[in-house]
């Protein structure tokens, strides 16, 4: 039965994340005064890709069709060790945040690989620009996730959202900076403005279309849907955490329901965060991304330290 | 002891210290003009909200008054005056370089180390609170000195002094939870004429040198030139 | 007690009045009539203290014993006299173009403004309102330092400004935890009352109260003009109107004083640790000896007196530092006479500076020559500042020196070679002005030397013998800040 709820949750995630980037879309859309398109737009997307016939550069080896299996999949295996409707569930108490982390660095990986692979001038700039930005982004975020597993003594996430659930209402210093460092990242990891554009392809700025701009077909489709996948998981990740208030903690259909409305609730708030954040702010120079990502960084650390300093009992 | 067991007012003024020293640190790391006031402004707005917390959670109605002050002081008044001061002095494109950026943050952090070391002896009369109350104001007013020292803009040194002014009414509010009413009033008072003095001076030192910044205030010196 | 209210209302009304004044009555005497009803109304709680020791208002508010009541008077003095000296001067100021009718009036408004801080700083019994009442008085003075609108001034009192407003702050932090000390024993609403604090200095908290100090100490430090926090003190006094210098040199730099010394008699209830003393002495030791090292390489009469100021004043704080009945008494004393001689050389170097046309000690020669009175009150003035014999202030250096060697005698040396020092640094820079040759031009201009007269005339008194309602004045106060009587 457990296993049956963590697989369906898996899939949930997976079908929702692309409704999440088109309501992302149509919020943007509708705050820049243009039309929106359809909510499904996404769906319909990655359905006409996948029916494509896919064109493979002849220098191209194995690695660039296998890539975007893997990514897909290791992204896919991270959606499952995040709790999105309910804690207490087998996937989740199997792996910890940092398997998680580890999933992305692995999907990463392959994804600068097969940036690289075809030799084209616009991939290798990609693989290099995404390696810097997520080498500066992964200690920032771990530094942010350790604030939070150090209150909960534990590196389980499902464990770590049950107590801070079961705690109620109580203002973190530590989780106020852990919560803006993770924003940062996340918006850097997901390549939203201001670090990355995800709706141009202008070759000077570009850092994740760069990596993916051989793709095409169902390969595309793959990795389109993967990083939709990545933009949900930062959110349930930031919503679960922060403001865990919701989720359920059994599986009794009522409770499931109410925590599915409740996340969906959350994400769509957050959407419409972002969207806002997006319209307002430019993008920003290339250079000043380390700079963004170091105040991240700053952020995590403060939060660690104000935990230590503020919070432990003495 | 561990934030959870005490109370909500005690939980948010601990963030809310957070914060504020935050504010200090990045206005320490800030190079232009409107942004740092920005953040002046977001600082006074947390010093507001503590003190309308602190009113309502003690009981203590005096308190909104001097959280009106503040508002109207620190986060309408003084930032309106210096942007428009900067928008008028055209300087807001300028990009003021900070030298030695990362020695400047450092030593920011060091001074807040050294704030935590001056006044742990008090830990041991009270609350752990008080000493996180007391050791993140002064170390507000420490970076505020620091801010002043490591920018050349007037309007930057303004910010200084009155982030310093800032730390001191943070500890006065969560340490002694307000000072008396006169003396607040009297310091209110202060800082209005403080700030209308700084107007006065902007506009003196631009008449004398035409421009902001401070560096260029060398004349007297004990070497002669 | 309602003398008292009449001291702080008297200014209050003066700083009404001018500032709705037309400008083309003569402000000036009206001001010396402000300052006159003023010194008669400290005089009348002066001779209320005497009979009736110390006073405290109903609401608690103010407090006036014997150490304040005489620093009242004495300041009362100074703001008549100097106000007497400026009415000319200012006049000549606004011959020779240098100043408009506008900023004349807002000249005779701070003076009153800034004489209304003054005491309140000295009345009030509510640390909070002194810390309060000294900003002001900062903030009333920056505008008269930046008078002239020369980039010089604007620059020293920008100085003195931030200098001051952020050393300032630190007092305040100093005062919040000593609040906080307080409120620890007691309810809030008149903990920060001196008298009350007073009374239960035993059960504060002396960790607290070290700490306290240490920012105390700092913050009314910088206003002092203690080493290494005097920057501002020479600019400012440099380039300010010299009535001005006078008042901030004689009663600013007091006050100040007045105030550590108020917060260290807490402080020595409540710890026996005797720390607030040694602070104290090492940075007056420091003052002092910098002070008198910098009076040496001092282009400018106003400077030098500056650092002059800087000196003595870092005198007083080792003095009062080294604590005990004896150190205390010649502390006070000092207190008045240099208050007494240093602005009366203020007032001559005004009026020397004005025969010469410039401030540059090589540009002024020949005083002695050119106009007898001024040449002859600046020789007198220095020798009394540097302390020879006959002058109070060589009672009050001597008795410094009898409490040193007395508690701290490996102290003494530094002490006497500081004095020496200072002397040499003096009158290396006034010989030439008052004897050198006249140069060509130089005419006299119209000077008031009453108040120089009258002050070097008390210094003198003071030396030769203390009259006795003031030896047991100051004794009475002795008592009350050390504990014991003095001799």
């Amino acid at each position: 039965m457990n296993w049956l709820i963590a697989i369906l949750q898996g899939a949930l995630f997976i079908i929702l994340a692309p409704l999440l980037a088109g309501w992302l879309k149509y919020c943007k859309c509708h705050l820049q005064n243009r039309k929106a398109p359809s909510l499904l737009q996404p769906y319909r997307d990655l359905i006409k890709l996948s029916n494509k016939q896919p064109v493979v550069s002849d220098q191209a080896s194995w690695l660039f069709i296998t890539a975007p299996y893997l990514i897909f999949s290791a992204t896919a295996l991270a959606a499952t060790v995040v709790p999105l409707v309910v804690v207490d569930l087998p996937t989740s108490a199997s792996a910890d945040v940092i398997v998680m982390v580890g999933f992305f660095a692995f999907a990463r990986f392959f994804l600068a690989l097969a940036g690289l692979d075809i030799g084209t001038a616009f991939g290798g700039m990609g693989s290099s620009r995404e390696m810097t930005i997520s080498s500066l982004a992964e200690p920032a975020m771990l530094m942010a996730i350790f604030t939070l597993t150090m209150t909960a003594s534990t590196t389980n996430l499902s464990g770590a959202i049950a107590h801070v659930l079961n705690e109620g209402l109580v203002l973190r210093p530590s989780f106020v900076f852990a919560l803006f460092a993770l924003i940062l990242v996340a918006v850097a990891e997901t390549g939203r403005i201001p670090v990355d554009n995800p709706s141009t392809h202008l070759e000077l700025t570009m850092i994740h279309e760069a990596m993916i701009l051989e793709y095409s077909g169902r390969y595309l489709a793959l990795i389109e849907w993967a990083s939709q996948l990545k933009l949900m998981l930062y959110g349930v990740l930031i919503a679960n955490i922060f403001f865990p208030w919701g989720i359920s903690e059994t599986l009794n259909p009522k409770d499931l329901g109410y925590g599915l409305l409740a996340i969906l609730g959350k994400l769509a708030l957050l959407a419409i965060f972002l969207a806002i954040a997006e319209t307002l702010v430019a993008k920003m120079r290339l250079f000043r991304v380390q700079e963004y990502l170091s105040f991240a960084y700053l952020l995590g650390l403060l939060g660690m330290l104000s935990h230590i300093i503020l919070e432990a009992s003495r | 002891m561990n934030i959870e067991q005490t109370d909500f007012y005690t939980q948010a003024i601990l963030s809310i210290a957070a914060l504020i020293g935050l504010m200090s640190f990045l206005m320490l790391g800030q190079s232009r003009l409107l942004r740092l006031i920005f953040v002046f402004a977001l600082q006074g707005f947390l010093l507001t909200l503590t003190t309308s917390l602190a009113a309502h959670s003690l009981h203590n109605p005096h308190l909104y008054i001097s959280a009106a002050l503040t508002l109207i002081l620190k986060v309408i008044f003084i930032p309106w005056m210096l942007r428009r001061e900067v928008l008028h002095m055209n300087i807001h494109r300028d990009v003021q370089t900070l030298k030695n950026k990362t020695f400047i943050m450092l030593g920011g952090a060091s001074l807040m180390v050294f704030s935590y070391y001056v006044l742990h002896p008090i830990v041991q009369t009270t609350a752990p609170v008080m000493l996180n109350a007391l050791a993140v104001s002064l170390s507000v007013v420490l970076l505020g000195m620091l801010l002043m020292i490591s920018h050349r803009q007037a309007v930057a040194h303004v910010v200084g002094f009155m982030s310093i002014e800032n730390g001191l009414f943070f500890a006065a509010i969560v340490a002694t939870k307000g000072m008396p009413m006169v003396v607040e009033l009297g310091i209110a008072f202060d800082v209005l004429v403080a700030a209308v003095l700084f107007g006065i001076f902007f506009l003196h030192i631009r008449s004398s040198i035409d421009s902001l910044d401070v560096d260029l205030l060398n004349r007297l010196n004990e070497i002669e030139k | 007690m309602i003398a008292a209210y009449f001291v702080l209302l008297i200014p209050l009304a003066g700083i009404i009045f001018f500032a709705i004044a037309n400008s083309k009555m003569d402000m000036g005497k009206i001001n010396v009539y402000f300052n006159a009803i003023c010194l008669l109304a400290t005089l009348w709680l002066a001779i209320n203290v005497l009979n009736q020791g110390t006073i405290l208002s109903t609401s608690k508010a103010f407090l006036v014993d014997s150490f304040n009541v005489y620093l009242i008077v004495l300041t009362a003095f100074i703001g008549l006299t100097t106000s007497i000296f400026s009415a000319p001067y200012m006049a000549h100021e606004k011959e020779i173009g240098k100043l408009t009718d506008r900023r004349l009036k807002l000249y005779y408004t701070m003076y009153q403004g800034f004489m209304l801080a003054m005491y309140l700083v000295l009345t009030t019994n509510n640390l909070g309102i002194m810390w309060v009442a000294m900003e002001g008085a900062t903030l009333a003075t920056v505008l008269l330092v930046s008078l002239y609108r020369t980039p010089e001034s604007i620059e020293a009192a920008w100085k003195y400004f931030i200098l001051c407003g952020v050393g300032i702050a630190q007092a305040l932090f100093g005062t919040i935890l000593l609040y906080y000390a307080a409120m620890q024993i007691g309810d809030g609403s008149n903990a920060l009352l001196w008298s009350v604090l007073y009374e239960n200095a035993q059960q504060l908290n002396p960790e607290i109260l070290e700490i306290a100090f240490v920012f105390l100490l700092i913050g009314y430090g910088t206003k002092i003009g203690l080493v290494p926090l005097h920057n501002w003190l020479p600019d400012a006094h440099s380039e300010g109107p010299t009535p001005m210098s006078a008042v901030l040199s004689g009663l600013l730099l007091n006050d100040a004083l007045y105030a550590v010394v108020r917060n260290k008699m807490l402080v020595d209830g409540t710890t026996h640790s005797n720390i607030a003393g040694y602070l104290m002495m090492g940075f007056g030791l420091l003052s002092f000896l910098v002070g008198a090292l910098f009076l040496h390489r001092q282009k400018d009469i106003k400077r030098l007196f500056s650092y002059s100021s800087i000196e003595h004043m870092g005198m007083m704080t080792f003095a009062f530092g080294i604590g005990g009945s004896l150190a205390t008494y010649a502390a006070l004393l000092h207190m008045t006479v240099h208050s007494l001689t240093k602005s009366a050389i203020f007032v001559t170097v005004g009026h020397a500076a004005q025969i010469a046309g410039t401030q540059r000690i090589e540009k002024i020669r020949g005083l002695i020559r050119t106009q007898p009175q001024v040449g002859w009150g600046l020789l007198i003035g220095t020798l009394a500042i540097a302390g020879f014999p006959p002058f109070g202030v060589f009672t009050s250096e001597f008795l410094v020196l009898l409490a040193t060697m007395h508690s701290y005698p490996w102290l003494a040396p530094l002490v006497l070679l500081g004095i020496g020092i200072a002397f040499a640094g003096l009158f290396r820079h006034i010989q030439p002005i008052v004897y050198g040759e006249r140069p060509e031009g130089q005419l006299p201009v119209k000077a008031n030397l009453w108040p120089v007269i009258i002050h070097l005339g008390l210094v003198l008194w003071l030396g030769l013998s203390i009259p006795g309602f003031l030896a047991h004045w100051f004794s009475q106060a002795t008592v009350l800040i050390s504990g014991s009587a003095p001799l």
